[in-house]
């Protein structure tokens, strides 16, 4: 046991490997919070469908030998996600079908750039890691870091800001509008910041697994807790657990960094549906 | 002045007309029942008026320092919300938000105005409770209150006893009654012609006859014996 903890110690003693852990842990809060308005707003397959978008983009960016393909790969993915709200609303392609096209159709294009103008010798490693984020979370630069962790204190601070106006529009949209809220704006607002921690979330497990990091905690909560400010706190709590646990199992067992996180969290999904039986 | 007046108004969904030259007005005080077939336009006309929808024609008018957001809107129930996450309170705090303004959070007065209809409504008990499990008859309550947080002066009720069994649905007329009686306007989309006769004002039929007057001159009209025979006509 102990020579675990001393093992433990001398990767944290790595400056990159702390790195990944904070940003790991943050874009797993993130997700998770705007993750419990995405479940219950029947949108949980969003955050698969722009995952593949955020993949396409990226494709296009190496195609293009761009040294930082963040802006770009953030651009095309929030103009992917407020153009699905808005077939969301106008109903004539309906949403799940409009994500699941778009979804398939951007990993298909990515894929198929990829193959037809890759010059990296590596071209399954390369889609292997960008599907299943390996270990590219090791190797976030100082600077990436940084974007990070501002993006991550953007999406927090907007989530505390409009908690209030975002339960309303979840439960009952046709009231909050009706009431005077400006759902449009808020709706806007939800998909951009979605858009946004996906592609913060691409780094730590890839875009095949981000949705496991958005709707895993939220639905792990829900089994245990019926207000929607217990549910917020407690996916919130999942997340940062879970995402920890399983950075530090990745590290200690050298296993892939985002599916052992994905698997902590179908862990504590199992356990809170254990626990939610047992309470009622 | 009228709260609302509805001048040759045309209204329908996804380009198609379904009501035409709607005339009808609602005063302060008014308990006005919006009866007729299904697929008649009943609840597109309440969601024109709200502003969710645009009007293929005609105008809605506000008057009385009525605003639009000042309207308290009881919903039908939508799946999403059968199986929310939300406590009672959770939710009729929410009706509090069209007079936050831009404060992100609640205050004092919104939650001591959430508390006094979470009394008026009787159930002031079940405000730790959550949601999904409330029977149907306590789901509409919590919806009532939520809308009075809104406002005190006009109520939209979409259906709201559909699905409740006839006790639970006498208990919420007469507490829509009460309501009506502490001076909140009522308009209500009823399928049941007799309880709008019972209770209503006024009657609005929609479908292939408008119809719009005081509550007896529908039941002597040509358009409740065809709609109804017989029923509401003792009334």
């Amino acid at each position: 046991m102990s020579g675990l903890f001393e093992k433990l110690g001398t990767y944290l003693a790595y400056p990159f490997v702390r790195y990944a852990l904070i940003v790991g842990v943050l874009i797993a809060l993130c997700a998770s919070l705007f993750g419990v308005t995405l479940v219950l707003k029947r949108f949980s397959f969003i955050g698969d469908g722009l995952s593949h978008v955020a993949f396409g983009a990226l494709a296009i960016a190496s195609v293009l030998k761009m040294t930082n393909s963040m802006p770009l790969v953030l651009l095309i993915t929030i103009a992917a996600a407020v153009l699905l709200l808005r077939t969301g609303q106008n109903a004539r392609l309906r949403g799940d079908a409009a994500i699941a096209m778009l979804s398939v159709g951007a990993l298909a294009l990515g894929y198929l750039l990829m193959h037809l103008f890759s010059t990296s010798g590596n071209l399954a490693g390369d889609v292997c890691s960008t599907l299943f984020g390996s270990a590219s979370i090791l190797t976030l630069t100082r600077a990436e870091v940084w974007l990070c962790l501002g993006l991550s204190a953007v999406v927090i601070a907007l989530f505390v800001l409009f908690y209030n106006r975002i339960f309303a529009v979840t439960f009952d949209e046709s009231f909050a509008q009706a009431t005077g809220a400006k759902t449009g704006l808020y709706n806007l607002l939800i998909a951009v910041t979605v858009a946004v921690i996906i592609v913060l979330a691409m780094h730590l497990v890839g875009s095949l697994l981000i949705s496991a990091l958005v709707i895993f905690p939220a639905l792990s909560a829900m089994r245990l807790y019926k207000s929607f400010r217990g549910v917020t706190i407690c996916s919130a709590v999942i997340a940062v657990v879970c995402a920890l646990l399983g950075q530090l199992v990745s590290i200690l067992a050298a296993t892939p960094v985002g599916a052992t996180v994905v698997a902590a969290n179908l862990a504590a999904f199992g356990v809170c549906c254990v626990m939610g039986r047992v309470k009622s | 002045m009228s709260l609302i007046t509805c001048t040759n108004l045309s209204l329908g969904y996804e380009g198609r007309e379904i009501i035409r030259d709607l005339n009808f007005s609602v005063n302060v005080g008014d308990y006005l029942c919006i009866v007729g077939e299904n697929g008649s336009g009943k609840s597109t006309l309440m969601k024109t008026i709200l502003g969710l929808r645009q009007p293929f024609g005609g105008s809605i008018a506000f008057g009385d320092g009525l605003r639009q957001t000042e309207i308290g809107y009881l919903p039908q129930q939508t799946a999403v919300q059968r199986d929310f996450p939300a406590s009672v309170w959770e939710i009729v705090l929410s009706g509090c938000q069209n007079r936050m303004g831009r404060r992100p959070f609640y205050g004092k007065a919104e939650r001591d105005r959430a508390k006094e209809q979470l009394e008026r409504l009787g159930i002031t008990e079940l405000s730790k409770r959550c949601y999904r499990e409330l029977s149907g008859g306590q789901q509409q309550r919590v919806l009532l209150a939520r809308a009075l947080c809104a406002t005190q002066k006009l109520l939209l009720l979409d259906e709201p006893v559909s699905g409740l069994d006839p006790m639970v649905t006498a208990e919420l007329y007469r507490l829509i009654r009460g309501l009506n009686r502490e001076g909140v306007t009522i308009v209500m989309i009823s399928h049941d012609v007799a309880a709008a006769a019972e209770d209503a004002s006024h009657v609005l039929h929609v479908g292939r006859e408008l119809f719009f007057g005081t509550r007896d001159e529908y039941l002597r009209s040509a358009v409740c014996r065809c709609f109804a025979p017989g029923g509401g006509a003792g009334a």
